[in-house]
């Protein structure tokens, strides 16, 4: 108990002080998971509109691949991403292992499918005939399924939040594409790991409560902005 | 009422079908909607109406078909976007959009590129007009569902279509809340001239507000014609009794004399107007405000059918009762509540039923004159 | 509608061109150091690596797993250059042709750690192979790395000289995690472990576990600096390699091996050996 309270104030100490590697590993983390989760909302609501607004055969199996992939594990992303960009995979010669491009690819992997289940969902979840209504006002298609974005614009915040939520507390990806690397991979959470067995316990609890901080915060605006909105 | 006549052709269909799952769901082999004027599409659930609305917007597949819109048929000459932005639907659902009712109004003409005063104005004087200004700016999702169909009907009148395609639209609402729609709606319609088709399956609605009627069952036109036609000159059974005209008599024509054909029926003679072979049977109908009950034959009345029989069932129907009497054949009569208490009617009562040769129409049968 | 247009458009290419430029970096420059998890959890790596950064103009990728699978990345190309120390693998990685310049960098040593308690009663002995033997006799709780790590393979070595077979055993558990986890797991469970003393004096003040054994021979744990054979693979930065082989058993290097850790623990974790014959 006394190591927890001792790494509390400690961790504290350090968040009061902005010591600057855990600034710099904050950022890092803030800017691969923002990145990812903004790719994968492009991807995502992009193939979820499409797949919820267009009918062909398949679609019901490509809709409960989409929502197995929600539940995608990390380290199984991680895994594959390792074995088509390693420099004698496939991707190689991108030369992309072991950098914050190869993580923001596994994070955008391991979001894209929430936010294309969520966008299924939330398309499918409105009126079937809004979308005939949108047209008979006169609408264009693009218009139209704009329209239908922005009907649907709560669970779409939801799905940016499940998405960089996901991401952000995610460490199987991370740390086989990352590395781990001091100031260039290392994230909140590759970091809390490896601080943890190197025994600092005070600096990775610190970690953990900027992790915490952070998905509360995401988390606290997103339900404010859905709040506001339902008034 | 005759009037269309005059009134310039807006939309000449030619061949419409359209199948779904394997059936056909609707097949138009013509119809033509003149400029101005209101016509409504009545029929039961599921006859075709709304494909047929949403054919015309051309938001169903088509099988086959020719539209011809104001003399110019529809294809590389008149796109599709530009033929549809001549008309607006509006769907039994409000399906407002989640936001203020001002934006939910404004939406069709921001897509139209109407910005700043004008959108404003436009905005403003369609609630004026439809008399929900005072919600102009609550939320869509936070008003009563008679001010939702006002909203959802100015969103589309708004927007000046050449013609508006109204399902449903006033389904689902108390009878003051509709009636009083209903009245706005045809005052703002006949103000500015636009042309609606109108579905609805309650034949009340359709007589408040049609120039014409066509009366709908499983993707086919059977009648149009004016709501007059419809009620008392219906084309078959079908129409007949969505046209509230419950009774309808077979027979063979056993004698004529000057117009008037004997016709018999369970050992019966009726009488009435119309014009067919001795010896063919014929099929007819009569309304039930024709058919007149007394607690005698009375000699006054100069009705020439008049039947004892006796009372099968007595149902209220809002402020009316439908009486169904057992003459050897079936008469359904409506009667005020004052006239149950008067004549003392009752279900296995006695009671005389009585209507005029001409109050009956002939629906199959008659001969060409 | 068309200002929030201009707005996407402006995010969606802001997080492109941060990804891009993330990935950006001149091929040549980057070095992969695969390395065993005690040259990391040691923090010494986050002292020599910046510094042969800066010299060079290098960037390392330290990549800090066990030394087993470090060398299985040495085996397909997929790092540059090995800080390892389990030498009977890596002379059988040489033989293979995998490795060039196996160089001797450090030594530290193991230590056999455990309760307080000290169910076995090893506390103080001599023989590591009697020490295991003991701990076996009383099915005291022993915590394995399990993880084809060089301590791992240091721990199977014993066990073989004294002649136990360890693996079905229910008092012996495997971790499957790196050092400074499984002595936290040890002292969590009140289990014995080898550990190395780099690691054990870093994690000291927060685990209570005693040294029991320590300076015999076999305990001995040296590490290695070996530099990818580039005609194995393509794309293998071995002017990097070597440039990381050179500096750290530079001097410099060498004498920031000899002081680290002896400020805050009293006394060094590693002893620089370049140059020594083994």
């Amino acid at each position: 108990m006394e190591l927890l309270f001792e790494g509390i104030r400690e961790a504290f100490r350090l968040l009061i002080h902005a010591d600057p590697e855990v600034v710099r590993i904050t950022l890092l983390s803030l800017k691969i998971s923002g990145c990812a989760t903004f790719i994968s909302l492009i991807i995502g609501i992009g193939a979820g509109m499409l797949i919820a607004l267009v009918e062909f055969p398949g679609k019901r199996l490509l809709i409960s691949i989409i929502n197995t992939g929600m539940g995608l594990p990390p380290v199984v992303v991680g895994l594959f991403v390792t074995i088509f960009i390693w420099r004698n995979g496939p991707l190689g010669f991108l030369g992309i292992l072991y950098t914050p491009t190869a993580m923001i690819a596994a994070q955008a992997i391991i979001a894209t499918p929430i936010v294309a289940g969520i966008t299924i969902a939330a398309i499918q979840h409105l009126p079937e005939e809004l979308r005939l209504q949108i047209l008979a006002l006169g609408a264009t298609r693009t218009q139209m399924v704009w329209m239908l974005m922005k009907e649907s614009r709560l669970p779409l915040l939801a799905a940016v939040m499940a998405g960089f939520g996901g991401v952000i507390s995610e460490i199987g990806a991370s740390i086989m594409v990352g590395g781990n690397i001091m100031g260039y991979t290392r994230v909140l959470t590759t970091a809390t790991v490896m601080e943890t067995s190197r025994g600092n316990f005070d600096v990775a609890i610190a970690l953990g409560v900027i992790l915490l901080l952070l998905s509360f915060s995401v988390n606290f605006i997103l339900t404010t902005i859905q709040q506001y909105d339902k008034k | 009422m005759t009037k269309n006549n005059i009134r310039p052709i807006l939309l000449d269909i030619r061949n419409l079908s359209s199948v779904r799952g394997g059936r056909t769901v609707l097949n138009i082999p013509e119809m033509r909607i003149y400029e101005g004027e209101i016509l409504s599409l009545i029929g039961p659930n599921g006859a075709g109406k709304t494909t047929l609305l949403m054919a015309l917007l051309r938001l169903v597949p088509l099988e086959s078909g020719v539209i011809v819109f104001k003399n110019t048929p529809l294809n590389e000459t008149l796109p599709h976007d530009t033929y549809r932005r001549h008309f607006v639907m509006v769907f039994q659902k409000s399906l407002l959009f989640n936001s203020s009712v001002f934006n939910n109004i404004a939406y069709g003409l921001r897509i139209r590129g109407i910005r700043g005063r004008e959108l404003l104005r436009r905005v403003d004087e369609q609630m004026a007009l439809f008399g929900i200004a005072h919600l102009r700016n609550r939320h869509a999702r936070k008003i009563s569902g008679g001010e939702a169909r006002r909203v959802s009907l100015a969103r589309a009148f708004v927007l000046n279509p050449t013609v508006v395609l109204l399902d449903e639209p006033f389904a689902g609402l108390d009878t003051p809340t509709r009636d009083a729609l209903i009245a706005d709606c045809e005052k703002i319609l006949r103000a500015s001239g636009t042309t609606a088709i109108f579905a609805t399956h309650d034949r009340n609605e359709a007589l408040m507000l049609s120039d014409r009627i066509s009366v709908m069952n499983e993707g086919r036109i059977l009648q149009t014609g004016a709501p007059e036609d419809i009620m008392h000159r219906p084309a078959n059974e079908f129409v007949a009794s969505f046209a509230g005209t419950d009774t309808i008599i077979s027979g063979p024509v056993i004698k004529k004399n000057r117009g008037t054909l004997f016709i018999e029926v369970n050992g019966s003679i009726l009488e009435i107007v119309g014009e067919a072979k001795i010896g063919s049977k014929v099929t007819f109908c009569v309304r039930p405000e024709n058919i007149l009950l007394s607690k005698k034959a009375s000699r006054a009345t100069s009705a020439r059918n008049a039947f004892a029989g006796s009372i099968q069932r007595i149902l209220p129907v809002g402020h009316f009762y439908k009486v169904f009497i057992d003459c050897g054949f079936q008469l359904i009569a409506h009667v005020t509540h004052q006239s149950v208490k008067n004549l003392g009617l009752a279900e296995g009562g006695k009671i005389v039923a009585s209507f005029k040769a001409t109050a009956a129409h002939i629906i199959r049968g008659a001969a060409e004159v | 509608m068309n200002r929030k247009n201009i707005f996407l458009c402006a995010l969606l290419a802001l997080a492109l061109v941060i990804a891009l430029h993330a990935g950006v970096r001149a091929a040549g420059k980057d070095i992969i150091l695969a390395t065993t998890t005690s040259t990391q959890d040691s923090g010494l790596l986050d002292i020599l690596v910046p510094l042969f950064q800066k010299k060079t103009g290098y960037f390392v990728k330290t990549i800090a797993v066990g030394s087993g699978q470090a060398m299985a990345m040495g085996e397909r190309g997929e790092a540059d250059v090995l800080l390892v120390h389990s030498p009977e693998s890596e002379l059988k990685f040489m033989q293979g042709g995998h490795g060039v310049n196996r160089r001797i960098v450090m030594h530290n040593d193991f230590i056999i750690v455990g309760p307080k308690s000290d169910g076995a009663n090893i506390r103080g002995m001599k023989s590591t192979a009697e020490s295991f033997r003991k701990i076996a006799s009383s099915s005291s709780l022993f915590l394995s790395r399990g993880d084809n790590s060089g301590t791992h393979a240091k721990e199977i070595k014993i066990w073989q000289k004294a002649g136990i077979a360890p693996e079905r055993e229910r008092w012996y558990q495997q971790t499957g995690l790196g050092m400074g986890q499984t002595l936290n797991v040890a002292a969590e469970k009140g289990g014995y472990t080898i550990a190395d003393r780099g690691t054990y004096l870093a994690l000291k003040k927060n685990i209570p576990l005693d040294v029991m054994v320590e300076g015999d021979v076999s305990l001995r744990n040296i590490y290695h600096v070996i530099e990818i054979n580039p005609a194995k693979h393509a794309g293998i930065n071995s002017a990097g390699a070597r440039a990381f082989a050179r500096f750290i058993i530079s001097r410099e290097a060498q004498s920031i091996i000899r002081d680290f850790g002896v400020a805050k623990y009293g006394a060094p974790l590693f002893y620089p050996d370049a140059g020594m014959k083994e």
